[in-house]
C-alpha cells in the first residue's frame, strides 16, 4: 500500500507539553547503562552549566515518539503499521534536554517514498520549550515492508 | 569527572575508549519500561516469531543509546552531543538466557572541523556483524 503523497509536509501540531523529570532522566538513563553522572547527579551537572540532571542525547526519542504516534497512526497517511520496522534515526541538538524542561512537539512529514519495494516514511520531530526555544530534532525514518515479503 | 577530553587533545583517528554491553531479556524489559516502547517483539518470543524474527530483538533505540555511551563516556558532558544518528541494519537477537547478546562498540575520531567540534563514528558488532550503519556523533569539545 502506497504512501499517500498528500501529506508530504503534513504538519501535525504539539499535544499537551511533557515534563522532563529529574526521576524519569535517571530512570532512562539506568536502563540504558548509562553511570555518567551528569545523568543522575544535580551538583555534578551544575557544575557542568547544567540547571538539573541531563538526559541522555537519545532520551529524546521518549518525548517525539509521542508526537510520532499522531502522525504515524494517521489513518489517511496509509502507512501499514503491523510491517514497519525502524530503519534510522537522528538528533540534532540545539541545546541540551535537562529535568525540568516541559516541551512541546511538532512532527513534519518531510518524505514518503518507495524503496525497493518497501514504503519508507521520514518524519521529523522538532521539540521546543512552551515559550518557544528549540532544544531538538529528531528524524525517524520507518521502513514498511512490502506484504508478501518475509524477513 | 569533567569533560575528560579538550579539543586540542584530538585528532583525526584518535580511538574512543570501547565498551561492551551484554543485553539479557532483563535489559530489554528495563528499556520498555524507561522508554515507554512496549512493542512485543522487544520481550514476547511468540510474537517476535510470528513476524518472521529469530527470536526477541533488541530496540534498536537501546542499540543506539549504547553505543552512544561511548562518546558520552569520553566527552564527560552528554550535552557536549551537538547531533547523532544511525542507521538500522541488522537485529541483536536476545536469547531467553542469562547470558543475553553481547555489542561491542568501538569509536573513532573522524573528522575535526574548525568550530571546535568532532565527527565521532561509531561501530557496533553484535556476533561479528556491524547493526548499526553510518553511526555518527557531531561533539563539541572545549
Amino acid at each position: 500500500m502506497a504512501l499517500n503523497q498528500d501529506y508530504v509536509g503534513k504538519v501535525y501540531p504539539p499535544g499537551p507539553a511533557y515534563l522532563v523529570g529529574r526521576e524519569k532522566v535517571r530512570e532512562f538513563a539506568t536502563a540504558i547503562g548509562d553511570d555518567n553522572p551528569a545523568c543522575h547527579d544535580v551538583a555534578h551537572a551544575a557544575s557542568l552549566g547544567h540547571p538539573d540532571v541531563v538526559a541522555p542525547p537519545t532520551f529524546a526519542i521518549v518525548i517525539a515518539m509521542q508526537a510520532l504516534d499522531t502522525a504515524i497512526l494517521d489513518p489517511g497517511l496509509g502507512l501499514d503499521y503491523s510491517r514497519v520496522v525502524h530503519a534510522e534515526q537522528r538528533f540534532a541538538y540545539t541545546r541540551p534536554l535537562r529535568a525540568g524542561d516541559s516541551v512541546v512537539t511538532t512532527t513534519t512529514i518531510e518524505s514518503a517514498r518507495v524503496v525497493a519495494g518497501n514504503d519508507m516514511l521520514t518524519t521529523r520531530s522538532d521539540i521546543a520549550t512552551e515559550s518557544g526555544e528549540p532544544i531538538c530534532s529528531c528524524w525517524n525514518v520507518l521502513l514498511a515492508r512490502a506484504a508478501g515479503e518475509e524477513s | 569527572m569533567a569533560a575528560t577530553v579538550a579539543f586540542a587533545d584530538v585528532e583525526v583517528g584518535t580511538e574512543l575508549p570501547p565498551l561492551t554491553a551484554r543485553f539479557t531479556r532483563a535489559t530489554l524489559v528495563g528499556y520498555a519500561g524507561a522508554s515507554g516502547d512496549f512493542n512485543p517483539i522487544h520481550w514476547n518470543q511468540r510474537v517476535a516469531r510470528e513476524v518472521g524474527l529469530p527470536d526477541v530483538i533488541a530496540h534498536g533505540m537501546l542499540t543506539m543509546a549504547t553505543a552512544g555511551r561511548v562518546v558520552t563516556d569520553w566527552v564527560g558532558d552528554p550535552g557536549a552531543v551537538l547531533e547523532y544518528g544511525v542507521r538500522f541494519t541488522r537485529p541483536v537477537v536476545v536469547p531467553d538466557d542469562d547470558a543475553g547478546a553481547t555489542v561491542e562498540i568501538t569509536g573513532v575520531v573522524a573528522d575535526k572541523r574548525d568550530d571546535g567540534t568532532v565527527r565521532v563514528d561509531l561501530t557496533a558488532r553484535f556476533e561479528g556483524q556491524t547493526v548499526l550503519g553510518r553511526a555518527q556523533a557531531v561533539v563539541r569539545l572545549p
